[in-house]
C-alpha cells in the first residue's frame, strides 16, 4: 500500500481524537452512574458498565474495520445499506422485542439491537448518494425523492413508536437547506414554531381587546395582534413604498395574516385533541405548569443533580444524587446529569464544547471535500450530532422538551454507540480519500 | 445564489447552542445555589442522636427519677401508599379526620422528611402496634425516652421536663424546637449536666429513603454524650414518709444533715405524683393542678415565707447573750401585760425561758437588744440597735436566700432600719413599734428551709453549711461537694445552754413539745405558733437529734393547724426516728398523723390525686 493510500496517514486525527476522548469520558460516566462497589470490575456483566465495556470494544473493532473499507465500495453500497436497514425496521415491527411499549429491539443473546440507530448513517449515505447526483434541488421531483428517502425510515420508526429517534431526522432538513432547499421553508418553520409557542402560552389566559371591552381567549388575541401588526405595515407601506410595488406586498401581508390565523386555530384544535399526557408535557416545558412529581419531575431532578455539582463537581464516583437513583433514566437519556454532578461546571462545559468542536470539525471536513458525496455526508454527520447535542443536553438542563434520544458516546446502549461509530468511521474513511477522489 | 454560505447557518447554530448551554450550566451550577440546596435537602438527612438524660438517685442508690422508652410514630408522606385510613385510625386510636389532617400537615412540611404523626406511645401500647405497623408503608416508630419516677415522690424538688418554648430556643442556640428541657427543681437547676450533649449524624439517603451511608465519611458527625447522673443526699425512705405524714395537710418538711448541709428530705404539701407531669397527659394534668385552690404546684418548702413564731426566740436569745444584754441567769417575770403568754412557771434563766417559750421574757430580751443606750434619742437608739440585731440575725442564714441548688428559693425577710423608715418615716418608730419581732411575729418572714437550717446551727452549736441536694455529679466517687461553712456572729460558748433549753422543750415537764420524744434518743427542739390573719395559727417545730451527735436537723411547718406541739412536733419526731433508726416504734402516733385531715373542706385536689395514684 502506497503512502498515499495509508489510512493511518490520511485520516483526520483531530476528529478521531475527539471521538476517542468522548467515548472514554462516556465510559467513565456510565461506570460512575451504575457503580456498585461489589461489582467494581469494569467488565462485570451484572452492571450496565459491564455490557457497555463490551459494546465499546465492539465499536472500536467495527470502527477500525470500517476504516479499511474503500470509499468506492461504501458509495456503491449506499442504497443497499439503506434498503437493508429499511428491511430491519420492517422486521423489528414484526418480530421485535417490546421494551417500554416500543417494538424497537432485536434480541441477540443477552444483548439487544436497535435498528433505528442504524437508520441514521444509512439515511445519510442514501441521501448523500442521491443529492450528489443532482444538479439542483429546485425540481419538484427531486424534492419528493429526497423527502421520501428521509421519511421512509421515519415512518417505520414512528410505528414502533419511537418519537425521539424519528425526530432526529429533522437534522436532514439542515442538509437539504445546505444543498439548496429554499431558505423560506426554514424561515417559515421557525416562524411557525414561534407562533405555536406563543399561542400555547397565550391560550392560558383571557385578554380584553382595547377600547371594545370584549374579552377573548389568548389565541384569538394573538390573531388580533397580528392583524394590528399587519395594519401598521400596510399603513407604513402606503406612505413610504412606491405604488407599483405595493400590490405585491399587500398580497404577502394578507397571505401571512390569513395563513397565521389558520395555523393558530389549527394548532389550537390539534393540541386540544392530543392525549392528556402529551398536553401536560408541552405545558410543563413552556413553564405553564409546575409539576415536579409528574412530567416535569425528571427535568427537575436532572437540574437538581447538575446544579448540585457546583463549579468543580463532587468528583468521580461521588455523585450522590445520581448514584442514589434520584434521576430517572440517568444512565441513558439523562446521563448528562452524572457529568454535571461529578465534574461540575468545568466538566460539563468541556463536554458541551467538545461536542461543539466535533460538529464544527465535521463542517470543516465537509468544506474541504472535492467529492460532493463526501461533502454532503459530512454535513449529515454534523447535523445529526448537532440535533442530539441540542435535544439531549437541552432537556437535561431544562431548555428542551423531554425527548428520549441518547447523548452520543455517553448514554448507555450498544446500538447507538455502534451506530455513531460507523457514522464517524465512514466520514473518516471518505475524508482520508479526499485527495484521490474526483467525483 | 452561493449555497456555500449556507453552512454558516449551521455553524452559527452550533456556536449559539454551545454558548447558551455553557451560560445555562454556569447559571444553574455556579450562580443559582437553589439547585444544590435542593439536592442536599432531598438526599441528605441530619439524624439527631438524643443522649439519655441523667438519672437522679437518692443517698442510698435508690432511683428517684429514671427514663422509660416511649415511641413516636413518624410518617414520610412520600412513602405512604394505599393508606388504610380506617385501619390506622383504629390502630393508633386517632380519629379519622385527625389522621387525614395530620397527614396533610406532614406533607405540607415536607414530603421527603419524616414528621411526627403520633407522639409518646407507651411501650405497652407499642407492643400491639408494632406488629401491625408494616401494613402502613411510610409509617415507622422512633423511640425516645420519658421521665419516670419509680417511688412517685419529690415532685417539687425534682421538677419535670417539657418541650422547649420559643423563647428558650431563642436564648440558647443548643435547643431546637421539640427538644426537652428541665422545668423547676433539680431538672432545671442541673439541666446542663442532666441533658448531656446531642449527637448529630449526617447520612445520604437514596430515592427510596434508605440510608446509603454517612455524608462525607462522617466528617461532620458528632457523638452523643449521655447526661450525667445526679447523686443526691435525699433519703428516699424519709422523703416518702414525710410526704405521707403531710398528706391532707398544707405545709412542708425540710430535713438536713447538720454536719454537711445535705438535704435529706424536702416535702411540700399538698404534693402530687410527679408521674402526672410526664408524656402526653402533662398538659391536661398541669392545668388541673394549676387551677386547684390548694396550689399543689407551689413549693412551700422553698417558696413559702412564714412568720417563724417562737422558734425565732432561739436566735434572739443567742444574739442577746453574745451582745451581753442578758446573761445565762437573767430572769424576767411572765408579765402578760406586755405580750400574751400561756401559763407556765417563772423563767429564771435562759434555759427555762426557751423551755417555757415565755413571750414576755423575749419581749424584754429584744427590748434590751434594741435599746442599748447608744443614743440619747430613743428613736435613734432603736435604729442603731435594730441595725446591729439585723446583721447578727442574717448570720443565722435568715433574710437572704440560702445557697441551695434549686431554682427560685425564697429568702424570707429580716426587717431593718430602712424597712421601717420606709413605712413610718425616719425617727418615727421605736421599740414599741417593732416589739412583735421579739417572738417571731410581725414583719419577719422565714422560709422552711431556713428554719431547718436554724435547727442545724443549734445542732452544730454555732455554724452551718450551705444546704444542698446534690452530693456528686456523674459518678458517686467523690460524694462531698465543696460547700461553704458559715459561722454565726454568736460565740460557740452561748450555744450549749440554749441547746439544753431545747432538750427541756422536748424532755422536761413544762416543755412545749413532749410529743416529739423518741424512745432512746435525746431530741432537742423548739415549737412555734405563728398567728395568721387568714385563719387558724400556723404550727412549726424545729428539732435535731441525737443531742450529742446530731445526725438530722428538721423543720416541720403545718399551716392552720394551731399549736406547734400538736401536729408539727409528732411529725418531726416520726421523721427523725425513721431516719435515725429506720423503724417506727409508735404505730398509733403514726396512724393518727396519717389520718389527720386538716384540709378536708378545701379544694378538690385530694380526690384528684388519690384517683390518679391508683392508676
Amino acid at each position: 500500500m502506497s503512502q498515499r493510500d495509508s489510512i493511518w496517514r490520511n485520516m483526520d486525527k483531530p476528529l478521531v481524537l475527539m471521538y476517542l476522548l468522548l467515548m472514554a469520558m462516556g465510559w467513565a460516566n456510565i461506570y460512575s452512574a451504575a457503580y456498585d462497589p461489589e461489582h467494581a470490575n469494569l467488565f462485570d456483566r451484572a452492571r450496565e458498565y459491564g455490557a457497555q465495556s463490551v459494546w465499546i470494544v465492539a465499536s472500536l473493532l467495527i470502527g477500525a474495520a470500517m476504516l479499511l473499507v474503500r470509499g468506492e465500495f461504501i458509495r456503491n453500497l449506499a442504497y443497499p445499506v439503506y434498503a437493508f436497514v429499511l428491511l430491519l425496521l420492517v422486521l423489528v415491527l414484526l418480530v421485535g422485542r417490546e421494551v417500554n411499549g416500543a417494538k424497537a429491539w432485536f434480541g441477540v443473546g443477552g444483548f439487544g439491537i436497535q435498528p433505528a440507530e442504524f437508520s441514521k448513517f444509512a439515511t445519510s449515505l442514501a441521501l448523500s448518494s442521491y443529492l450528489s447526483g443532482l444538479k439542483t434541488l429546485k425540481e419538484a421531483r427531486s424534492r419528493v425523492v429526497a423527502a421520501t428517502l428521509i421519511l421512509l425510515p421515519v415512518g417505520l420508526i414512528m410505528l414502533q413508536p419511537d418519537t425521539g429517534t424519528a425526530l432526529v431526522s429533522a437534522a436532514f432538513v439542515l442538509v437539504l437547506y445546505r444543498e439548496g432547499l429554499s431558505g423560506n421553508i426554514l424561515l417559515i418553520a421557525i416562524l411557525a414554531a414561534i407562533l405555536v409557542v406563543l399561542s400555547l402560552i397565550m391560550k392560558e389566559s383571557v385578554y380584553s381587546i382595547p377600547f371594545t371591552g370584549t374579552e377573548v381567549h389568548g389565541q384569538y388575541f394573538l390573531i388580533f395582534l397580528l392583524a394590528v401588526f399587519c395594519l401598521l405595515i400596510f399603513l407604513f407601506v402606503r406612505k413610504f413604498v412606491l405604488k407599483h410595488r405595493r400590490k405585491r406586498i399587500y398580497v404577502y401581508l394578507l397571505a401571512v395574516l390569513l395563513g397565521s390565523a389558520a395555523f393558530i386555530s389549527s394548532v389550537d384544535h390539534l393540541v386540544d385533541r392530543m392525549p392528556a399526557h402529551q398536553q401536560t408535557r408541552i405545558r410543563v416545558l413552556l413553564g405553564l405548569e409546575y409539576d415536579p412529581r409528574g412530567f416535569g419531575y425528571n427535568v427537575e431532578q436532572s437540574k437538581t443533580a447538575i446544579g448540585s455539582g457546583g463549579l468543580l463537581g463532587k468528583g468521580f464516583l461521588n455523585g450522590t444524587f445520581t448514584k442514589y437513583k434520584y434521576v430517572p433514566m440517568q444512565s441513558t437519556d439523562f446521563i448528562f446529569c452524572t457529568v454535571g454532578e461529578e465534574w461540575g461546571f468545568v466538566g460539563s462545559a468541556v463536554v458541551v464544547l467538545l461536542f461543539g468542536a466535533l460538529i464544527l470539525r465535521c463542517i470543516q471536513i465537509s468544506d474541504r471535500q472535492r467529492s460532493r458525496f463526501t461533502r454532503i455526508y459530512a454535513y449529515c454527520v454534523a447535523s445529526i450530532f448537532f440535533l442530539h447535542l441540542m435535544i439531549n443536553v437541552g432537556m437535561a438542563i431544562g431548555l428542551a422538551p423531554v425527548i428520549g434520544i441518547p447523548l452520543p458516546f455517553f448514554s448507555y446502549g450498544g446500538s447507538s454507540l455502534i451506530g455513531f461509530t460507523i457514522l464517524l468511521a465512514i466520514l473518516v474513511r471518505l475524508d482520508a480519500e479526499r485527495l484521490e477522489v474526483l467525483r | 445564489m452561493n449555497l456555500d454560505e449556507r453552512k454558516y447557518v449551521l455553524i452559527g447554530g452550533v456556536l449559539f447552542i454551545c454558548v447558551v448551554f455553557v451560560l445555562r450550566l454556569f447559571w444553574i451550577q455556579v450562580v443559582d445555589q437553589h439547585w444544590a440546596a435542593r439536592a442536599a435537602d432531598i438526599s441528605e438527612r441530619k439524624i439527631t442522636v438524643f443522649p439519655s438524660r441523667g438519672l437522679i438517685i437518692d443517698r442510698h442508690g435508690e432511683l428517684l427519677v429514671a427514663n422509660t422508652p416511649v415511641y413516636d410514630i413518624m410518617v414520610v408522606p412520600r412513602e405512604v401508599k394505599g393508606l388504610d385510613t380506617l385501619g390506622l385510625s383504629q390502630l393508633l386510636n386517632v380519629p379519622m379526620d385527625q389522621v387525614r389532617e395530620r397527614l396533610r400537615k406532614a406533607a405540607e412540611y415536607s414530603v421527603w422528611k419524616p414528621s411526627e404523626f403520633e407522639k409518646q406511645i407507651t411501650a405497652g401500647q407499642y407492643a400491639a402496634i408494632s406488629v401491625q405497623l408494616y401494613k402502613y408503608p411510610g409509617f415507622y416508630a422512633q423511640s425516645r425516652t420519658l421521665r419516670t419516677y419509680p417511688p412517685h415522690v419529690g415532685a417539687h424538688m425534682l421538677g419535670y421536663i417539657s418541650e422547649v418554648n420559643a423563647r428558650q430556643v431563642e436564648r440558647d442556640p443548643y435547643y431546637k424546637p421539640g427538644d426537652m428541657i428541665g422545668v423547676g427543681g433539680l431538672e432545671s437547676y442541673y439541666e446542663k449536666e442532666l441533658r448531656g450533649r446531642r449527637g448529630v449524624k449526617y447520612v445520604v439517603v437514596d430515592v427510596h429513603n434508605n440510608i446509603q451511608g454517612s455524608f462525607n465519611g462522617g466528617e461532620f458527625d458528632t457523638l452523643a454524650h449521655a447526661g450525667k447522673n445526679l447523686y443526691t443526699s435525699i433519703d428516699l425512705q424519709l422523703q416518702s414518709l414525710g410526704e405521707r405524714l403531710m398528706q391532707h395537710k398544707k405545709g412542708s418538711i425540710v430535713a438536713l444533715d447538720p454536719k454537711t448541709g445535705e438535704v435529706l428530705a424536702l416535702v411540700s404539701s399538698p404534693a402530687y405524683d410527679p408521674e402526672l407531669l410526664t408524656g402526653r397527659v402533662r398538659n391536661s394534668n398541669y392545668r388541673i393542678l394549676q387551677q386547684d385552690s390548694l396550689r399543689p404546684l407551689f413549693d412551700r418548702a422553698l417558696q413559702a415565707q412564714y412568720p417563724p413564731g417562737s422558734i425565732f426566740k432561739l436566735a434572739q436569745a443567742a444574739i442577746a447573750l453574745q451582745e451581753g444584754v442578758i446573761n445565762l441567769n437573767t430572769g424576767f417575770p411572765c408579765n402578760k401585760a406586755l405580750v400574751g403568754c400561756h401559763n407556765h412557771p417563772y423563767a429564771a434563766n435562759v434555759e427555762q425561758a426557751v423551755q417555757f417559750s415565755c413571750n414576755p421574757y423575749f419581749y424584754q430580751v429584744f427590748k434590751r437588744e434594741v435599746e442599748q443606750g447608744a443614743a440619747k434619742n430613743r428613736f435613734e437608739d432603736a435604729a442603731l440597735g435594730l441595725a446591729k440585731w439585723k446583721t447578727a440575725m442574717e448570720s443565722f442564714g435568715l433574710g437572704h436566700p440560702p445557697h441551695l441548688d434549686l431554682p427560685a428559693v425564697k429568702g424570707g425577710s429580716i426587717p431593718g432600719v430602712s424597712f421601717y423608715n420606709r413605712i413610718y418615716g425616719e425617727k418615727a418608730w421605736s421599740f414599741s413599734t417593732i416589739y412583735s419581732l421579739s417572738i417571731g411575729q410581725g414583719e419577719v418572714l422565714v422560709a422552711p428551709v431556713q428554719m431547718a437550717n436554724l435547727a442545724a446551727i443549734f445542732a452544730n452549736r454555732g455554724y452551718y453549711y450551705d444546704p444542698h441536694l446534690v452530693r456528686a455529679i456523674g459518678s458517686p466517687d467523690s460524694l462531698n461537694m465543696h460547700v461553704q461553712r458559715h459561722h454565726t456572729m454568736v460565740d460557740d460558748q452561748w450555744f450549749p445552754p440554749l441547746v439544753e433549753g431545747m432538750r427541756r422543750v422536748v424532755n422536761e415537764p413544762g416543755g412545749t413539745a413532749r410529743q416529739a420524744r423518741i424512745p432512746g434518743i435525746t431530741v432537742c427542739g423548739k415549737t412555734g405558733t405563728a398567728q395568721n390573719p387568714h385563719g387558724k395559727d400556723h404550727a412549726v417545730f424545729i428539732a435535731f437529734a441525737p443531742m450529742d451527735d446530731p445526725k438530722i436537723a428538721i423543720a416541720v411547718y403545718v399551716e392552720n393547724s394551731g399549736f406547734g406541739g400538736t401536729w408539727a412536733a409528732p411529725i418531726a419526731s416520726l421523721c427523725m426516728e425513721q431516719y435515725l433508726t429506720d423503724t417506727i416504734t409508735r404505730p398509733d402516733l403514726m396512724q393518727r398523723m396519717l389520718e389527720a385531715d386538716l384540709i378536708a373542706t378545701e379544694g378538690n385536689y385530694t380526690k384528684f390525686v388519690s384517683k390518679r395514684r391508683k392508676q
